[in-house]
Formats: C-alpha cells, sequence, structure tokens
C-alpha cells in the first residue's frame, strides 16, 4: 500500500492497519456489526504476513484465545462491539489480573442488549472503565478521525506491552464506517515497542516486578522460564496468596502502574480559543460536530474552546481542572445519557451560579449535529 | 509402558510454597497429576517444552503443582486459552486439565469447537460427578437420581456421557479410564499425548469427601473399588448384556484416528500465501 499519498480508508481499516503496524501478530474475534471489517481484513492480512487469525465460536473465546496467545508471546488482539464487550469482561479482567499485554477494540454501537447494531452510539465509556468485576485500572483511547484510528490503534498496542495490561480503543458506527483520506507515516517512523525478554537465570526471574514505574522483563511460554499464571490474588512470582501483605502488593501494583503513570498514558486535544469563557468538553465522533460548530461561532466573531480527550481512561482529570475550572459555561454533548458529564461533575462540582455545566445527549442512534451544539450553547446561556 | 520411579515425579514438582495442596483427603486429582508427570518423563519432554492450563474447580487447581509453562485461566475457558496458546507457539506440547463442569457445563461450546477444529491439545478431563469446590451442586455428569446440593431430591437431570459427546463434535482421540487403573490411565495420557490432533481423556474419579458423603458411597478405598467394578475394558463390555450394561460402563480408547490437524493446516496456509521468489510482495 501507498504511504506517500494519502488514500481513502474506512476507520475500521484503519484500526486494522494501525495493528499489524504495531506488530500484532495473533487476532482472534467473532463477527459483529459495526466491527466486523476489522476482523475480516485480519483475516486476510495476518495468514499472508505470517501471524495468526482465528475465527472463535464467540467472544469470550475469542479474547481469551487472544490472552493465551499473548502469553505464548504474541502481540494479540480483538475487535468487537459492546454486546462481545460484556461477553469478554471476565476475561478482559484477567488480563489485567495477570498482567498480560492484549488489545481490545470496541466499535460502539447503540445499547442496552442489541440496541441499533448499526447506528452510533458512545454508551460504553463508562463499561471500558468498569467492565471487569473488582478494582480493575482501565486504559482506553477514542481516536476522532480515520487517521487517528490508526495512530491510537498503534498506541494502544505500545501501552498494552509497556503496562502489562488489556487496553481497549474505542471507536464507533460511524468512525468505524466513514471513509476519510489519510496520509499514513512511512512504517521506519512508527514506534513500536516491544516486549522485553528476561535474560537472567531463570531461577532469578520473578513475574511480576516490585516497582510499578520499572519496565520488568517479560517471559512467555517456551521461553525457559516456566512461570505461573491465576485469576487468584497472587505473590510476585504468580502463585496463588490469601497473605494480606502480598494481596495488597499485587492491588497496588495494578492502581499504581496507571495512576503513577497519568503523564505518560493522558492525552489530550484543545482546540479553539483557551481565553473563551465558555467551553465544550466532547470525545470521538462528537467533538467533529463540536469542531465544526467552534469554527462557525468564530465566523460569527464568538469565541469557545474545545477540549477532547484522546485518553478517556484513566480520565484526564487535570486537564479538566486547568483548562474547564475558569469557564462561565461548560457544555457536554455525548451520545449517551451523560457517561462523560458525570466525571467532568465528579472533578469540577455540580452546576452553580458562576460555572453552568450543560449536557446535551442524544441516544436515538443519530449523531449530534454542528447546529444542535450551537443551540443548546444559546438556551443555556 | 514404562515404570517412572518416584524421585523423577519430584523433578516435575513444584516444590517452593506450593504445597501442601488443595485437595481433600481421598480425592484422586493427585493420582492423575502423578499418571500425568509419568507419561511426560515416559515421552521425555522438556518441561520448557510444556505447557498446561486449566479452567477453574478442584482438578483446575493442578497446574500450580507441576513445573511446566502453567496458566490457571478463567471457569470453562481453558480450552480457548490453550487453542491462542497452541496456535501463538505450535511446538508448545498444550495439556488441558479441567473437570466435569468445567469442560461440559460453562465450558461446553468451547469443548465441542476444540473437538471440530482438531487442533492438537491433550484434555485430561477429570470426572467427580459433582461440582466439588463449591460444595457439591450437580453438574452435567452427575447420575441421574444423585444427590447434590442443588438436586436434594435427586437428580432430576439427564446426564453427558463425555466420551460420546466429544466422538459427536468430531475429536479425533477419545479414550477413558479411571482413578483406580492408574498404570493404564497412564498409557492413555501418554497415547493422548502422542496423538497429533484433539484428544480428550475421561478420567472417572472418586471425591469421598463431597459426592462419596452426599450419596453414601463409603470411604475412599470403598469409591476407588466401585471405579474397579464398574468401569470394564471396552472388549469385556461389548460382551454384556443389556441388564448387564445397565451398572457398567466401557473404558479404553474409544477413537483414535489420524485427520489434518489444525495449525499445521494453518501453516500450510501461511506457506501458500508467501511470495514465490521472483514475485513481488503484493499486499492488500
Amino acid at each position: 500500500m501507498e504511504r506517500n499519498k494519502p488514500v481513502l480508508m474506512q476507520g475500521n481499516e484503519a484500526v486494522a492497519r494501525g495493528a499489524v503496524d504495531a506488530g500484532i501478530n495473533f487476532f482472534a474475534g467473532y463477527p459483529i456489526t459495526p466491527s466486523t471489517e476489522i476482523t475480516e481484513f485480519m483475516s486476510r492480512e495476518l495468514p499472508r504476513r505470517g501471524g495468526v487469525f482465528l475465527q472463535m465460536e464467540d467472544e469470550i473465546a475469542s479474547i481469551s484465545a487472544v490472552i493465551g496467545a499473548s502469553l505464548a508471546g504474541s502481540k494479540s488482539m480483538t475487535a468487537t462491539s459492546g454486546p462481545g464487550i460484556s461477553l469478554m469482561a471476565e476475561g478482559i479482567g484477567y488480563a489485567k489480573m495477570i498482567e498480560q499485554p492484549c488489545v481490545v477494540v470496541n466499535v460502539m454501537r447503540g445499547g442496552p442488549s442489541t440496541g441499533l447494531p448499526t447506528q452510533p452510539s458512545q454508551a460504553d465509556i463508562q463499561q471500558a472503565r468498569w467492565c471487569s468485576h473488582g478494582d480493575a485500572p482501565a486504559i482506553a483511547l477514542y481516536p476522532h478521525s480515520v487517521l487517528e484510528c490508526y495512530e491510537l490503534t498503534i498506541r494502544a498496542v505500545n501501552l498494552a506491552e509497556k503496562y502489562r495490561t488489556c487496553v481497549m480503543v474505542l471507536s464507533d458506527a460511524m468512525l468505524g464506517h466513514m471513509r476519510e483520506p489519510v496520509l499514513l507515516p512511512d512504517l521506519e517512523k512508527v514506534k513500536i515497542i516491544e516486549r522485553i525478554k528476561p535474560t537472567i537465570p531463570p531461577e532469578w526471574y520473578k513475574h511480576y516486578p516490585d516497582n510499578p514505574k520499572y519496565r520488568a522483563p517479560l517471559a512467555s511460554f517456551g521461553d525457559g522460564y516456566r512461570f505461573h499464571v491465576t485469576g487468584l490474588a497472587h505473590d510476585d512470582h504468580g502463585f496463588p496468596t490469601t497473605r494480606p501483605d502480598e494481596v495488597a502488593a499485587m492491588m497496588n501494583r495494578l492502581k499504581n502502574k496507571i495512576s503513577q503513570n497519568i503523564d505518560d498514558l493522558v492525552q489530550i486535544e484543545v482546540f479553539g480559543d483557551e481565553s473563551a469563557r465558555v467551553a465544550i468538553f466532547a470525545a470521538g465522533i462528537t467533538a467533529r460536530a463540536a469542531k465544526a460548530a467552534i469554527e462557525i461561532a468564530h465566523d460569527h466573531g464568538k469565541k469557545l474552546l474545545l477540549v477532547r480527550p484522546l485518553t478517556i481512561w484513566p480520565f484526564p482529570d487535570e486537564a479538566v481542572r486547568t483548562y474547564l475550572s475558569d469557564k462561565k459555561l461548560i457544555l457536554i454533548p455525548e451520545l449517551n445519557q451523560g457517561q462523560l458529564s458525570i466525571e467532568i461533575k465528579r472533578i469540577l462540582g455540580k452546576s452553580k451560579k458562576t460555572r453552568k455545566i450543560a449536557e446535551l445527549y442524544k441516544v436515538t442512534g443519530e449523531l449530534i449535529t454542528p447546529e444542535e451544539i450551537l443551540t443548546a450553547l444559546k438556551e443555556v446561556n | 509402558m514404562k515404570k517412572i520411579p518416584q524421585k523423577e515425579i519430584h523433578k516435575y514438582l513444584r516444590h517452593n510454597k506450593k504445597f501442601p495442596h488443595v485437595w481433600c483427603p481421598g480425592c484422586s486429582d493427585g493420582i492423575v497429576l502423578g499418571a500425568t508427570i509419568r507419561a511426560i518423563a515416559e515421552i521425555g519432554w522438556e518441561k520448557d517444552d510444556c505447557a498446561m492450563v486449566s479452567g477453574i474447580g478442584c482438578s483446575s487447581r493442578m497446574p500450580v503443582y507441576i513445573d511446566l509453562n502453567t496458566a490457571h485461566t478463567l471457569h470453562g475457558r481453558a480450552l480457548a486459552y490453550a487453542t491462542g496458546i497452541k496456535m501463538a507457539k505450535p511446538a508448545l506440547n498444550v495439556i488441558v486439565v479441567t473437570g466435569d463442569g468445567d469442560a461440559s457445563a460453562i465450558g461446553g461450546n468451547h469443548l465441542i469447537h476444540a473437538c471440530r477444529r482438531n487442533i492438537n491439545l491433550t484434555v485430561i478431563c477429570i470426572n467427580n460427578h459433582i461440582y466439588g469446590m463449591t460444595g457439591g451442586q450437580y453438574s452435567p455428569t452427575t447420575p441421574h437420581g444423585a444427590i447434590a446440593t442443588t438436586m436434594p431430591f435427586g437428580n432430576i437431570d439427564n446426564e453427558f456421557d463425555l466420551c460420546k459427546l466429544t466422538i459427536g463434535a468430531g475429536a479425533t482421540f477419545v479414550a477413558r479410564t479411571t482413578a483406580y487403573h492408574a498404570i493404564e490411565m497412564q498409557s492413555i495420557i501418554k497415547a493422548g499425548f502422542e496423538h497429533k490432533g484433539f484428544s480428550f481423556i475421561e478420567v472417572m474419579c472418586a471425591c469421598p469427601v463431597i459426592f462419596g458423603k452426599l450419596n453414601k458411597l463409603g470411604s475412599a478405598p470403598e469409591m476407588m473399588k466401585q471405579l474397579r467394578d464398574s468401569y470394564v475394558p471396552l472388549n469385556l463390555y461389548d460382551k454384556l448384556n443389556d441388564d448387564e450394561k445397565n451398572d457398567q460402563h466401557p473404558r479404553g480408547i474409544f477413537r483414535n484416528v489420524e485427520a489434518p490437524e489444525y495449525s499445521e493446516k494453518y501453516a500450510e496456509l501461511v506457506k501458500s500465501l508467501q511470495p514465490k521468489q521472483g514475485e513481488s510482495d503484493e499486499q492488500a
């Protein structure tokens, strides 16, 4: 494929291309709208590259095979939509618990249940954070363009390797299916994080590092380092334990490796005029409408600011405080019933006289338009 | 069959921190672990080249004790994890240890599809007819009429014959043995290991503390005698009349056929797609 000129590409294809460019060499999936193009792309592309593609019997089997392949040394991933994530939830928690890198893509559609399979939605934002039972911190990225689908999938693969966890890429039915011209970077310029293989004698090998800041080598099955993994609470060698000090060390490591690396994990975009008194907080496909609204407003001499999270989890608390605490009005348009706004209110507090937090929800399978954003701003301002 | 001395077994056990084990007195799981180790030792597989994967349940606690590449995964999902491991690294000898509930209730879907794929995995399914770890609920192999904590008035449900099920689903090696027949078990597990394709080995086991107690089946030695007397070799079973067959079950190797193996078929596909020398690599 040509990389020196723009090509028309679909969002789902960009995710799949990003994945293979990042070194994904194992994919297991199950057909589900609107993510199926990713699975189909992988079925064509991976065997050609010597990688493995498997269509499994369901989503539970898919995430299981993905984690198994990662244990055996592959960079592995799956793609699905909300109902599939619901089925994969236990496996996602297991990957986080055993600290095994893998990537899960959720091309969001309307829910709950079967919902609106072909229509866009942003209603799985909180699911991306909380899908597993137990305290399992999450990393989730959300692009807003086809090019970003490519870039953030690469980043997701890298973060999964770096933080030894399951990283989620959020997309939606609109982003997944729309086509845009994209100019892919040269492969040599794509930064890829590889797994560090241990070189120490096997008897010194510890499967889990003491320090969450330190990127420890990770052995794979068959490398000569015979380790054990379990979903049970475990010690730093991976063996089951109920000793409170060992359980505490494990739980703290899971939490701290995310919470102590916020600067590395969180990415946001600030668009428009930072001095504006009115701001919009929006993600993914809805942020595009917000950008269009800001351009229309600017043409009419009105200043607006957009803060857009590229990293949804961990949530960009600091950026919200920095850019939004002095605003008179903050509008949060989203294709759900308040999953981003609940976080903004958690960070900034409820609406008050000096700072109003307004919500614009749509859960009908349609997108929020720039005009609707401008109308909403007029109504509440 | 080669006799593997006791001290040889210790080479395959994890000695740091892992004992005493979780299994109840009289449990058969240790006998299965012993036979599995003996079969590995008999073939001479290197420990580094073997992976053992399990789900959840009493039997699924086995991987923690054995010094291989081991994964204690999620309830019912061991076969799907093992499929990922095998496809990512086909050179690994992948052993799946599971129980009747893990394999055929919550994991039933994965079981039939792994059979259908004929992927080179060896499943050792320890059948104790009950959910032991959660205290005695009925499983898909609890006999009709038996007592379980969730069938307090006797089981009205029908039971699976796991060997017939896996044969029907396309497994190319299917066998049944018991914890009493430990020497036979070793040779059957070895045959399963050596079979290229999907192997399913059902090991009938005694669970005196949970299933035995609920159903007043006596002590562990008595339950072992019941295993000895109720499972007869296939060739003898075939000669029994219908009345006798009601109280007896066949054991032995029911199916052992050669068929194309999944990871090999996949490797051939990959090979066929590689650009031949002189051709340009035209990727999509």
